[in-house]
């Protein structure tokens, strides 16, 4: 693992029954960097968020992030580690508030257990305090401040994809993964991610991403990794994979050149 | 924000309670009073049940399991035993905890329908162990000579000290549920029912809470079932099959799923209803079979969430008015 990634994947394979859905991938993600995960449908995109987060176990191979190594840790121990993500389809939590469930981004970063939480003592109420002023920023951030005593179940689409954005930024995360944050948005609710998304690397955190819309991935990204049935077909800068001969072939096609 | 959310979040609970301890100067007779013990006893199980059901989303269809569990440790301890009740209480709170921590590690990582089964399966076992172990529990036709509460030297023996005596924990046990409902651990328990992956993936460690919540949930259950044996001095295993299971998830889901007032609601009405339908006789089944039906037919959120539109009602009412 060079000094500079915050995440390295080496070697990392994963098949459902037969099928090969991920196959002795290996990238870095370099620290403070945009990079992107683009493929055709199927090639394993999501897969390797899986594994990254811990929901599926590898086959074989080795995640590291910032020199402690995921395997075989839980996803909440992964969590913990400084590693979030959104989800392609938005897991909202619809039974709270939108403050609540950002709240519960920001979990890892409270102590009160359950004797606290029966007791209602004064220092978990501090500590709420605390907790409910940072995700009331995170909001402000996105923009969702004036939503936050509503039920998350209200929200449009684009606001739900909003709020599970703060919901992982209130983890404060070291890799924020986002999975096909742009899908379902209009043209300008787009543009408004992906200025949040440079605020966010501006301010620190690396930013890994799955993505189809290549307009989006070409400008946000600073490289790009390609895969292809499970495989990487090819890695670099925006310029570099838009030049490359075998990416073009089995994923850009002609719209791009 | 609407009017509401002004008052503090305890406010009602303590309007609440102080009708509840107001309540026997105005009660119709004893007999009543009486049935507000059970009613008493059966908010506490359903508050317990509505902790892990409707915080934390997990289905228990053996919690009555819990609630003789307590029952049964208590009463045994005092009858056979001679224990004095307060210690035979602490003793059935600590056993059936290690006993739903048993249950809990391998079933709840389980999930749905599978976690219900095997809840299930569980309240089974624990019902005709209740029958079985006839040496100390008195078999199938139950234990007898429980002694009343006792605290000291003073003897929780009479109808109305029962009654401030089981609410005064049932007081205990709502005031818990609240702080908990507001706490990091409640909303990591709404974020798992909400969402388990998402939890997980936001660094809720979901197993864990899934059994200490369960454990918690048991406790409540241990506190009512001794609460229970030394209020009618006696027990049976039917008390605690699978019906009554039924009946606790019944009274919740009636009540209000998820919502604080939900199982105060269930427990009270469902407890109360069979008494006032007595005078239908022969027909009281099927009306509280049509009651239920109505319930859930017209209000799927249950009865809790009559007042929940209804406060909200007043408060965009409320805030049109200030708007205009």
């Amino acid at each position: 693992m060079s000094a500079g990634a915050i995440l390295s994947v080496e070697g990392v394979s994963k098949s459902f029954g037969g099928l090969m859905a991920v196959c002795n991938l290996s990238f870095e993600v370099p620290t403070g960097a945009i990079k992107a995960v683009i493929g055709p449908n199927g090639a394993g995109k999501s897969t390797l968020f899986n594994l990254i987060t811990g929901l599926e176990p590898l086959l074989c191979g080795r995640l590291v992030l910032a020199g402690c190594h995921l395997n075989g840790l839980k996803p909440n121990r992964r969590a913990a580690l400084g590693l979030a993500r959104t989800f392609q389809t938005p897991q909202i939590f619809e039974n709270m508030s939108v403050l609540e469930n950002v709240l519960v981004g920001r979990h890892i970063h409270g102590k009160a257990g359950l004797f606290a939480a029966l007791l209602y003592t004064g220092r978990s109420r501090r500590e709420d305090l605390v907790m409910r002023r940072h995700c009331i920023e995170m909001l402000e951030k996105v923009g969702l401040a004036d939503k936050a005593d509503d039920d998350a179940g209200d929200l449009a689409c684009g606001q739900l994809k909003l709020l599970e954005m703060a919901r992982a930024l209130a983890l404060n995360p070291r890799l924020l993964l986002l999975d096909e944050f742009a899908a379902g948005l209009t043209r300008k609710e787009t543009e408004h991610m992906m200025s949040i998304v440079r605020g966010i690397r501006d301010e620190g955190v690396t930013v890994l991403l799955v993505e189809h819309d290549m307009h989006l991935v070409m400008n946000l990204s600073d490289e790009i990794v390609v895969l292809n049935f499970g495989e990487k077909i090819g890695e670099g800068t925006p310029e570099e994979i838009q030049r490359d001969q075998q990416v073009i072939e089995v994923y850009l096609g002609t719209e791009v050149c | 924000m609407s009017s509401y959310s002004r008052l503090p979040r305890w406010f009602p609970l303590c309007i609440f309670l102080a009708v509840v301890a107001a309540f026997p100067a105005v009660s119709p007779n004893a007999y009543f009073l009486n049935i507000l013990g059970f009613v008493g006893i059966y908010v506490l199980l359903c508050t317990g049940l509505n902790i892990l059901m409707g915080y934390a989303g997990q289905v228990s269809l053996g919690h009555a399991a819990f609630w003789g569990l307590g029952a049964y440790v208590s009463g045994v301890l005092t009858a056979k035993f001679a224990w004095p009740p307060l210690l035979a209480l602490v003793a059935s709170v600590v056993g059936t905890c290690v006993v739903a921590l048993a249950v809990g590690l391998p079933t709840l990582r389980l999930k749905g329908h599978y976690l219900a089964m095997a809840t299930l399966g569980v309240g089974v076992i624990f019902h005709s162990l209740f029958v079985q172990f006839a040496g100390l529990t008195g078999g199938p036709s139950g234990l007898v000579d429980v002694p009343s509460f006792a605290v000291g030297s003073i003897s929780i023996d009479t109808t109305i000290k029962n009654y401030y005596f089981i609410w005064a924990w049932v007081a205990i046990g709502l005031l818990g549920a609240l702080n908990l409902g507001q706490s990091r651990m409640g909303r990591a328990l709404n974020a798992i029912k909400g969402s388990d992956v998402a939890a997980e993936c936001l660094g809720v460690n979901t197993y864990r809470y899934k059994v200490i919540i369960f454990i918690l949930s048991a406790a409540y259950a241990a506190v009512a079932g001794s609460l229970y044996v030394h209020y009618i001095n006696f027990v049976a295993p039917d008390t605690f099959g699978f019906m009554n299971s039924v009946l606790l998830l019944t009274m919740v889901v009636v009540g209000g799923i998820g919502s604080f007032w939900g199982p105060v609601i269930g427990a009270s009405i469902l407890t109360l209803l069979p008494e006032y339908l007595r005078a239908y006789e022969g027909l009281e089944v099927v009306l509280y079979g049509l009651i239920l039906v109505a319930v859930m037919m017209f209000m799927p959120n249950g009865l809790a969430s009559l007042f929940r539109s209804l406060r909200r009602r007043v408060g965009a009412a409320e805030q049109a008015a200030g708007g205009g």
